[in-house]
């Protein structure tokens, strides 16, 4: 009867605990001579809750100490763990082992330049494409009297611009981009999202003659072919297909012009 | 060899380090940032609910400047905090927000009318003026007497740290991302920069600078239960202490915040409260009136965390299978309300507790939070006893927070902080006497001992294992040196952080290969990160009191007679295992607000000598300059504005205080 009793306790607390998880994780070191890139298998055992932060930090600690991946504010607002979950680009961080075990495959996101494993430097594309495209606001005035009472803007305006502003560089619509494999300059779904914020936002000088000359191009707002996964993808849910569709139309005008 | 040579080196490219960076190359210094992580992926992204800065544009904000953030802020730091700091800082923040307003911070909006708002879990009706239309909003937050909490929704931190980021791209400055720096290259009490690693190749290189800024943060990851993220180890402070020469102050000052979600200890922003949200118990009891019929949910946080623990201890916490915890009730808010102004907080109870906080009430209870402690510094940011070393922002002790620091008063403090030491670094390097001259041999030294110590790590040889070593770390810091401190607990955790630090000096690394290595990675921050957890322990079992977060059972009043002082901790030399520490005392008789009652928690404190003295003679003097307005009474209390940077020291308009043509200067 006891034996019986612990038994079914033990099971529940095996049914609590979860299920066996397998993760299937791609491993290259460039920095390894002689390292080629190959898919390692690693099981671990699924606790309630656990997402793939978790999963991955307990797998380094207790299994595997070279493995290579990026997480900082492991609450889903930094952007630093994108990765391709079962072959979908996504951050990591806020991914439960229960929405997509218990056979997980992990791999770096494409597109971006492989530090190791699972972490790539979306940072150094992101500055290169920031760049690029001037994504800064051109201030309208010159330096502002800063003791002075600051500028209005309409309420619902500055709503919208904080709806486009909250990008976080995480890099899946880039990894998502039918258009981004085939060319390396296309500055993909975040950079015309900036774009269209800084065009949003009347503090900013510039006109669409000048946004013309930084994306009217194959590079740039014609390069997209409507695939749209990039919206899709976006952990922040950004209007990415509007926008597009929204600076493609106002900028094909400027191309005639 | 490498050596890069700048300017200024900013180690750190948060919202601190990217603003003061910002400052020195427009005064025509080349500066360098160096970043364990893009810029943008920085904690200052974390800051949810806003910066506080007194432009008293809403309506509950009406009659705020900057002598009532002065006042809360200084009353918030339990006395701890350095007046003419709080003073320098209070004058900036209107400044810093209008100039990221300038910088494109999205800023949310008055709107002109009648709206609805709950106070006090009563739904109420406000009407904001129609010349305060358009202008930014603010919102309430803790140990506040108006709204001040300016906000873009709850991405507050994010929306700032963009436009900042932005800014320093569009000034070209060079960050140099995934490196980290090992430690500070000095010699003679002057400071020339780092050796630095690269966290992609994982190869060491010198940057020799005249003037070198830490802005690297918090060390929230001492403790097993933090809301910060995982980079936020406290290196900087650690390497700052392991120069032997510059000090770390109040280390022992750590914050909780009330609002961890539980036990993932992930961040909903205090602004919960502030827009009228309710810490209920397991009987679904609205616990906080009890304790502070006052300030409520909205007392300061040292004090709502205490409150909730204290109640978690009553058997009043709701059970779980990771233990008990409380319940933070939004949803009288209302979901338009939510899906709006607390977006953020929506969707980190949505991805990781499976709550949907429109309709249910989030699991929460009090997480490691804040370091107030930090560099101690001047009010230029400079260290008081390593000359070319700054520091700025969380990582900072120049000492705007004391014991404890208000919501909103962080990522205020960090660009108000990169403004202000921004300039002093400029000006450090205009002048000539201090351009730096260092044989490049002893720069060769300070690189060589680095690699040295990675290379006997990696070497093997030993036993220990890093992560086992920072566990065993972090599970002390949240058991004995957590929100209620006890002298018996903390002299077990200085013990056993002693023994731990001998034995990280045998840490095994197992793997050697190229690129950044994450095991050794551990290892070399583990060794660090125990200095710093040994120096906060240290300093709570030496301080025999009370004051602001750091909380005594054993003394539970504030004792200013005896403890009205800073703790000065240095770590004398490498071999040493326990931090020197010395104290500065806190002059009462220069105090513009002598020490009182905060107006919330405990209402009994051990005065110190000098207060009634100063405190009459403040009172005499207000008396006496009934009728002079509110700048020259402050003046005649405890001037500050000649501590300011030239171009801040001007006042701030506000509706209620414009300008017209009167002149704006002091």
């Amino acid at each position: 009867m006891n034996d019986t009793t612990t038994a079914g306790s033990n099971a529940h607390a095996r049914a609590e605990a979860g299920r066996r998880l397998t993760f299937r994780i791609l491993r290259y070191n460039p920095q390894e001579r002689g390292s080629a890139p190959r898919m390692q298998t690693y099981e671990l055992e699924e606790a309630e809750g656990m997402t793939l932060f978790i999963a991955l930090n307990e797998l380094r600690e207790k299994q595997d100490p070279t493995l290579q991946f990026d997480f900082v504010c492991r609450a889903g607002i930094c952007g630093s763990c994108a990765m391709m979950v079962n072959g979908r680009p996504t951050l990591a961080c806020r991914t439960l082992t229960r929405d997509v075990g218990p056979e997980i495959s992990l791999a770096p996101l494409p597109a971006f330049e492989l530090i190791g494993d699972l972490s790539v430097n979306t940072g150094k594309w992101m500055r290169g494409t920031s760049e690029r495209l001037e994504a800064w606001l051109h201030a309208k005035q010159g330096e502002v009297d800063l003791t002075r009472l600051e500028e209005r803007m309409d309420p619902e305006l500055a709503e919208k611009l904080n709806g486009l502003d909250r990008c976080v560089e995480c890099g899946c619509c880039v990894a998502a981009c039918g258009t981004a494999r085939m060319r390396a300059d296309f500055v993909g779904a975040v950079g015309l999202a900036k774009i269209a914020r800084f065009r949003l936002d009347p503090r900013d000088a510039r006109t669409d003659d000048d946004y013309y000359e930084l994306i009217g191009d194959d590079n740039g707002v014609f390069g997209c072919m409507s695939l749209l996964a990039c919206h899709d993808v976006c952990p922040k849910d950004l209007p990415l297909q509007t926008q597009i569709a929204f600076l493609r139309r106002k900028l094909v005008g400027k191309g005639w012009d | 060899m490498k050596i890069v040579y700048t300017d200024v080196l900013v180690i750190g490219g948060g919202l601190a380090g990217l603003r003061l960076a910002i400052a020195a190359k427009r005064r025509g210094h080349e500066a360098i940032i160096l970043s364990l992580v893009p810029p943008k992926r920085s904690h200052s992204k974390a800051a949810q609910g806003g910066m506080q800065a007194s432009l008293g544009n809403v309506i509950k904000g009406q009659g705020d400047n900057e002598d009532v953030h002065f006042e809360d802020t200084v009353r918030g730091s339990d006395w701890g905090a350095d007046q003419d700091v709080v003073r320098m800082f209070v004058n900036t923040a209107p400044k810093a927000v209008r100039e990221l307003a300038a910088w494109g911070v999205p800023w949310s909006r008055v709107r002109k009318g009648d709206r609805q708002v709950v106070i006090n879990n009563q739904k109420v009706t406000i009407t904001e003026r129609d010349e305060a239309h358009g202008l930014v909003a603010q919102r309430d937050f803790g140990g506040t007497k108006k709204w001040r909490t300016c906000y873009v929704s709850d991405c507050t931190g994010h929306a700032m740290l963009q436009a900042v980021g932005d800014q320093a791209i569009a000034a070209s400055i060079p960050v140099h991302e995934r490196t980290e720096a090992l430690a500070l290259i000095h010699d003679g009490g002057r400071c020339y920069g780092a050796v630095v690693r690269d966290l992609i190749t994982g190869e060491l290189s010198a940057y020799v600078a005249k003037a070198t800024a830490i802005a690297t943060g918090g060390a929230g990851r001492l403790y097993r239960v933090t809301t910060n993220a995982v980079i936020c180890e406290g290196i900087g402070h650690a390497i700052t202490l392991e120069t032997g020469a510059a000090a770390l102050g109040n280390m022992e000052a750590v914050q909780f915040h009330p609002t961890g979600i539980f036990p993932a200890g992930i961040l909903v922003t205090e602004g919960c409260r502030g827009d009228g949200g309710l810490l209920k118990d397991a009987d679904g009891h609205r616990f906080m009136p009890d304790y502070e019929p006052e300030k409520k949910e909205l007392a300061s946080r040292d004090v709502v965390s205490r409150r909730m623990e204290e109640h978690i201890a009553k058997g009043k916490g709701v059970k779980s299978r990771w233990g008990d915890h409380l319940l933070l009730d939004i949803t009288l808010l209302g979901e338009q309300h939510i899906r709006h102004n607390l977006r953020e907080v929506w969707e980190i109870c949505h991805y990781f507790l499976g709550v949907d906080p429109v309709k249910d009430p989030i699991p929460v209870r009090p997480a490691q939070h804040y370091t107030m402690g930090g560099v101690r510094t001047r009010p230029t940011g400079e260290s008081t006893t390593l000359k070319g070393l700054f520091a700025a922002g969380e990582a900072a002790c120049w000492d705007m927070h004391g014991f404890n620091r208000l919501g909103g008063n962080s990522v205020a403090e960090t660009v108000v902080a990169g403004m202000i030491v921004g300039e002093f670094v400029a000006d450090f390097c205009d002048d000539a006497r201090n351009d730096a001259s260092i044989p490049t041999a002893l720069v060769r030294e300070f690189v060589a001992a680095e690699q040295g110590k990675l290379d006997a790590m990696a070497r093997g040889g030993g036993t220990e294992s890093g992560d086992a070593l920072k566990a065993a770390m972090q599970q002390i810091m949240t058991d004995k040196v957590g929100i209620f401190r006890e002298g018996a607990k903390l002299e077990q955790a200085v013990s056993e952080l002693q023994a731990l630090i001998k034995r990280s000096r045998n840490i095994r690394v197992g793997s050697a290969g190229p690129g950044p290595n994450p095991e050794l990675v551990t290892a070399y921050r583990t060794q660090k990160m125990l200095k710093l957890a040994l120096t906060i322990a240290y300093g709570a079992f030496v301080r025999t009191e009370s004051r602001g977060a750091h909380f005594r059972q054993d003394h539970p009043r504030r004792n200013d007679a005896e403890w009205l002082k800073r703790t000065l901790a240095t770590w004398k030399s490498q071999g040493d295992d326990l931090p020197t520490l010395a104290y500065e005392p806190i002059d009462v008789t220069r105090m513009e607000l002598p020490p009182g009652w905060r107006g919330y928690g405990a209402k009994d404190y051990i005065d110190h000598p000098d207060t009634p003295a100063r405190a009459e003679a403040v009172a005499k003097l207000r008396e006496s300059l009934s009728g002079s307005d509110r700048f020259a009474v402050q003046e005649a209390l405890m001037p500050f504005r000649h501590l300011l940077p030239e171009r801040y020291r001007g006042r701030n308009e506000r509706i209620d205080e414009p300008f017209g043509t009167r002149p704006k200067a002091a």
